[in-house]
């Protein structure tokens, strides 16, 4: 008797122990972006101040004014925009194509192909990067969404990703429809689709969240002022306003808030496209 | 014609990303592999002909190139240091978030993974002002704890470890969601079967969790130190590689060789590098894998 109540005593505490530091550890994971917000707020100097205020005393808009009005911010949000939306769903398609074929499709020389394709993953993107800058600068695609676009329309990984989740569909389903006189084509777009679409929306947001994020290659392929993403445009603005806390930190906010915003919406679908990445057969 | 007839469709089918991988990666990675046995630089770019082979120089300039060594120590200290820490951090929330008395899972989840998806840019901005020795609020919370205040970003010593912490904040919960799902596949019985044995609760963690998650944690540390040696964004902004060179990765000296100084065929030799000791590691680890397997 005694022996089971300290048991459910040590329970208690251990529980609240546990509790406490989940709570502690998610206070200092989130106070550095609540600290960006609230600065954001703050008017231009009163952030460098001692004791560093966390909360604005007063709020005013301003720094978001000036960077809309003055520091073409809007114009590198669509940039960012109409690239992460046009790169996911590009590749989206492109890569589910190939995933169908590679999957339920029969050509020679196919586990082949595909097993070079993922030791080829090793290979890390810098490798890539000055020949590729060539062939585009070549191609005239420097400073132009096709620079980002066309490198980006196709993924080993996206491939990879697709096939796996087809191997829950059952051939005989496939199989069925051919004997019904569906071509390839109409299997892919009326059977194969609809049953992928968790793991396309999964990649789509995969995709999306990576390419608004993405900061190297913008770097080096959008020399243009006016064809900056909001990250390069960011790193570009530290270099002239670094003195200028609470613009930087506006700033901030609107390269990171929109993301965070579409990922607390359909977060389900991102994390299971991180737990099916990691599985492997 | 019956060849095209049989596996047309499925050429179609692959056609649009093979063309893609084909021109601009796999061609690129064989162009690179070329360009590193060339001088290429800001003269070859107006006229190919100015292009000289030399062969296994750029290597050799690399390996007697003090900053290489810089660049390489600093990257290895970053993965070195940060990624087991990382790998660590993760796994212990994992296992917190994991417990059977947590509450607010889905809550704490999401909290922990939001710097995740945030962007690396906009974050090493932040933290370099958090990191300001006069008004930052990481030294104003130190003082508190007696520290003195440290110059985070300007004082050699302290500007890799500043990395670190901010690179281990921003991606433990990418690897703490691998390890949750890692830890629900465990079966419930063992533990069971632990408990009835007596065991204690560091004796389930390493007899029973840290066994049946080896397979989990390998494919954490490869894809985390893989990451990790691409360090760029965060010495690119917050500290340009300074100060003293204490932060300049090997992606920051090839990007500054190649875009800012145009000597192309020494970038690429250095990207080749990077290749080959990232390959070197992630073969190792899984070798040292098996052997514990066996």
């Amino acid at each position: 008797m005694a022996k089971e109540k300290r048991n459910i005593m040590k329970n208690k505490i251990s529980s609240i122990l546990i509790n406490l530091t989940l709570f502690i550890i998610a206070t200092i994971t989130i106070s550095p972006l609540l600290w960006m917000l609230f600065v954001s707020f703050m008017p231009s100097g009163s952030s460098s101040s001692y004791p560093p205020p966390f909360l604005p005393n007063e709020i005013t808009i301003e720094h978001y004014k000036i960077l809309f009005t003055k520091l073409n911010l809007l114009n590198y949000f669509l940039n960012s925009l109409v690239l992460s939306i046009s790169i996911s769903l590009i590749s989206v398609l492109v890569n589910s194509m190939a995933g169908f074929a590679f999957a339920k499709l029969f050509f020679p020389h196919k586990d082949k192909l595909f097993r070079f394709l993922l030791a080829s993953l090793v290979v890390p993107g810098q490798v890539t990067m000055l020949p590729l800058f060539f062939i585009l600068n070549k191609l005239g695609f420097i400073n132009t969404y096709w620079g980002l676009i066309i490198p980006g329309m196709a993924s080993i990984f996206g491939i990879f990703l697709i096939k796996q989740y087809l191997y829950s569909i059952p051939d005989t389903l496939i199989e069925a429809a051919r004997i019904d006189g569906a071509s390839d084509f109409t299997i892919y777009y009326k059977i194969i689709l609809p049953l992928c679409k968790p793991i396309l929306v999964t990649l789509t947001i995969f995709t999306f969240i990576g390419t608004w994020n993405d900061f190297l290659w913008p770097l080096i392929i959008m020399t243009d002022d006016s064809m900056y993403t909001l990250p390069v445009a960011l790193a570009n603005l530290m270099g002239e306003h670094a003195l200028d806390t609470e613009l930087m930190m506006a700033g901030s906010v609107l390269t990171t808030l929109p993301i965070i915003i579409l990922f607390m919406f359909l977060q389900r679908y991102y994390i299971e496209g991180i737990t099916a990445g990691s599985i492997k057969e | 014609m019956n060849y095209i007839n049989k596996y047309g469709i499925a050429f179609l089918f692959i056609a649009p990303a093979i063309t893609v991988l084909f021109f601009f990666f796999f061609v690129p990675v064989f162009a690179a592999f070329v360009m590193s046995f060339t001088d290429f630089d800001i003269y070859a770019l107006a006229d190919f002909k100015n292009i000289l082979f030399i062969g296994f120089k750029n290597y050799q300039n690399l390996i007697t190139d003090p900053l290489f060594w810089t660049a390489l120590k600093n990257t290895l200290y970053f993965v070195v240091i940060g990624g087991p820490l990382s790998v660590i951090v993760s796994l212990s929330v994992a296992i917190l978030v994991n417990s059977k008395v947590a509450k607010f899972k889905t809550f704490f989840r999401t909290i922990f993974f939001i710097p995740v998806v945030t962007t690396i840019v906009a974050v090493s901005v932040v933290w370099k002002y958090l990191y300001h020795p006069r008004f930052g609020l990481i030294n104003y919370i130190l003082n508190y704890f007696s520290i003195e205040p440290i110059d985070w970003l300007g004082n050699s010593d302290y500007a890799m470890p500043a990395i670190i912490i901010m690179a281990i904040w921003k991606n433990f919960g990418y690897n703490m969601i691998i390890f949750v799902a890692g830890l629900q596949s465990i079966p419930e019985q063992l533990y069971e079967a632990a408990k009835i044995d007596g065991a204690n609760e560091w004796q389930k963690f390493y007899n029973i969790t840290m066994p049946m998650l080896s397979q989990t944690t390998i494919f954490v540390c490869i894809i985390t130190m893989i990451g990790y040696f691409q360090l760029f964004s965060e010495p690119y902004v917050m500290t340009q590689g300074g100060p003293l060179n204490s932060t300049l990765s090997i992606v920051l000296l090839m990007y500054q060789h190649g875009f800012k100084w145009w000597s192309m065929g020494y970038s690429v030799s250095i990207a080749f590098m990077l290749f080959v000791i990232i390959y070197a590691v992630t073969l190792f680890q899984l070798k040292w894998q098996k052997k514990k397997e066996i």
